[in-house]
């Protein structure tokens, strides 16, 4: 099938083995706009995929108490230069499980490309998820990305999400996650994006520390360059008891780019904390002379500072 | 021929002169300590040598090797051999320490320099350079990267602030070790102990060079506030 080896070919080039959609121990599934290429499931993750008019509808489970050793891969994308890919996932990590899920995302030729992701997120207590979502964007930049999803962890649980776009055009970027994190749960979003030319770049993420001694962590780096744009909103409410959250943005910009942070945290409990840290501006001269002082040219102090920030 | 030699240099940062016809000379293989009060100018010589942003000189001349390095840009002073162990060294987040042993040269044994500076590679090799260290830990780490680039001059502006007690003699060890290697060392230190490590000595004040002489001349002319520029008004904190 010519769609599944491009995608191979794209994975390598996103540093995966493209052998994890051959290997019999390693669940995935693969879909070209609203068509489902492959699947696999493993014992203890179940995969239940359909198409439902213009909607690419799965359901990924991983069963209770399941120690799941290799990483569920997604791949998800749009190999054409044009069309549109609507995809709900719904992710279960039910009680005590533990699992990965990397999801990569590919758009390598898109002009007018639109996805879209509504994703339904559900950590039981006492279960472990890692989300990370990689993306391969070509040069165009006519693409909107368009990710959105409500997690819910439960008591104990633990949610690790790790959104990167870092090569490639970005196009427009809409990010709209939110977290509600209940008693002794803990979430970490990490998001790392790299614009340029004229890059449109929205993200929006919310936690709300609902239950005792919940814990977050919003962080962002975002580097922006030409005249790309981004709008950086991190949201941490605070309610319960012994809550604590922390968002923590940096946004580098060079040229014409224009970065903006809007941390907003909210606390409704006496004993919950919520605390913020946001830099934005060009690459500090200290950085950039502390490289240059080991020998390293002007534009190679700023590319390994920016490399780093989005590392 | 001297490794460095700053004739008649002087410079104005934001109106106010810094230097005011600076003579100062260091000698191949020499460890030069470098004293003067807080706010005498010592970090700002360093900046001046080394050619960062917004300290280059109104007048005078800084030769290195015999060659004025005036024209040359930060970068390219650092590819001739002149490099600086910065007081307060920038964070660096997403480069690890393994990484930034490596800067500027190919396949260093980053283990053996954290080592010299009393730090385990096991611990610290992939650790990033960001704000989970420590402001003595990154320094010590800003040492080893220092002397890993083997440098001709070093400039290292007080290498012994923040760090315990106990290992200041892992420090000057580490600074002996330089000259060892062959380079010249400018050490910018407020300790007596470490000035009496120095082959010479200098003393900054009101934008000159007030003395140079054998360790124990200058920290004695220090402490005695005998200064014939300031008459011992600025170098009153000795």
């Amino acid at each position: 099938m010519p769609e599944l080896n491009e995608i191979s070919q794209i994975l390598r080039r996103m540093g995966t083995d493209s052998a994890v959609l051959t290997d019999s121990q390693v669940a995935h599934v693969v879909a070209s706009g609203l068509d489902l290429l492959s699947q696999q499931e493993i014992p203890g993750v179940i995969i239940r995929s359909e198409r439902k008019a213009d909607v690419l509808a799965t359901q990924i489970t991983v069963k209770r108490e399941a120690q799941i050793a290799n990483p569920v891969h997604l791949c998800i994308g749009v190999l054409h230069d044009t069309g549109r890919q609507m995809i709900q996932v719904r992710l279960k990590s039910e009680q005590d499980s533990d699992a990965k899920v990397i999801a990569h995302c590919f758009f390598p030729r898109a002009r007018n490309v639109e996805h879209a992701m509504d994703g339904v997120i559900e950590i039981e207590s006492g279960a472990r998820l890692l989300y990370s979502e990689g993306h391969y964007h070509g040069p165009f930049g006519g693409v909107t990305v368009l990710p959105k999803a409500r997690v819910r962890i439960h008591p104990h649980g633990r949610y690790l999400s790790d959104f990167s776009l870092t090569s490639g055009r970005v196009g427009k970027l809409r990010i709209d996650y939110t977290v509600e994190v209940d008693a002794y749960a803990v979430a970490e979003l990490t998001a790392k994006v790299f614009g340029h030319a004229d890059d449109d770049i929205r993200i929006r993420e919310e936690v709300v520390l609902s239950g005792e001694n919940a814990r977050s962590l919003i962080k962002t780096r975002v580097a922006l360059e030409g005249h790309a744009r981004a709008e950086v909103t991190g949201v941490t409410d605070g309610k319960a008891q012994g809550a604590r959250g922390h968002v923590d943005c940096m946004e580098i910009v060079k040229d014409q780019a224009l970065a903006q942070a809007i941390p907003i945290v909210r606390v409704s409990h006496p004993l919950a904390k919520v605390t913020h840290e946001a830099a934005i501006g060009s690459i500090d001269q200290k950085q950039l002379e502390t490289l240059m002082a080991h020998g390293l040219t002007p534009e190679q102090a700023v590319e390994m500072v920016v490399a780093g920030l989005l590392r | 021929m001297h490794l460095l030699e700053i004739k008649n240099l002087s410079i104005q940062i934001g109106g106010q002169t810094i230097f005011d016809g600076l003579e100062l000379a260091i000698n191949p293989r020499e460890i030069h300590a470098l004293v003067g009060t807080n706010g005498s100018g010592k970090s700002s010589l360093a900046y001046v040598i080394l050619g960062c942003e917004g300290y280059s000189p109104t007048r005078g001349e800084i030769l290195f090797e015999g060659r004025s390095i005036n024209a040359l840009r930060l970068y390219e002073r650092a590819q001739l051999g002149i490099t600086l162990c910065w007081q307060e060294p920038a964070r660096l987040e997403g480069i690890s320490v393994a990484d930034y042993l490596n800067l500027g040269r190919r396949s260093v044994d980053g283990a053996t320099y954290l080592r010299k500076v009393g730090l385990a590679p096991e611990l610290y090799l992939q650790r990033n350079l960001d704000k989970t260290l420590s402001g003595g830990q990154r320094k010590r780490i800003e040492l080893a990267s220092v002397f890993a680039l083997t440098p001709k001059l070093a400039l290292l502006d007080e290498p012994d602030s923040g760090i315990d007690l106990l290992s200041i003699g892992e420090i000057a060890e580490v600074i002996h070790s330089f000259k060892d290697a062959g380079a010249s060392v400018l050490l910018i230190t407020h300790r007596e102990e470490m000035v009496r490590i120095a082959d010479r000595a200098s003393q900054l004040c009101g934008g000159k060079i007030v003395l140079t002489g054998t360790p124990a001349e200058v920290a004695e002319h220090y402490k005695s506030r005998r200064c014939t520029v300031c008459d011992g008004q600025e170098c009153h904190h000795a």
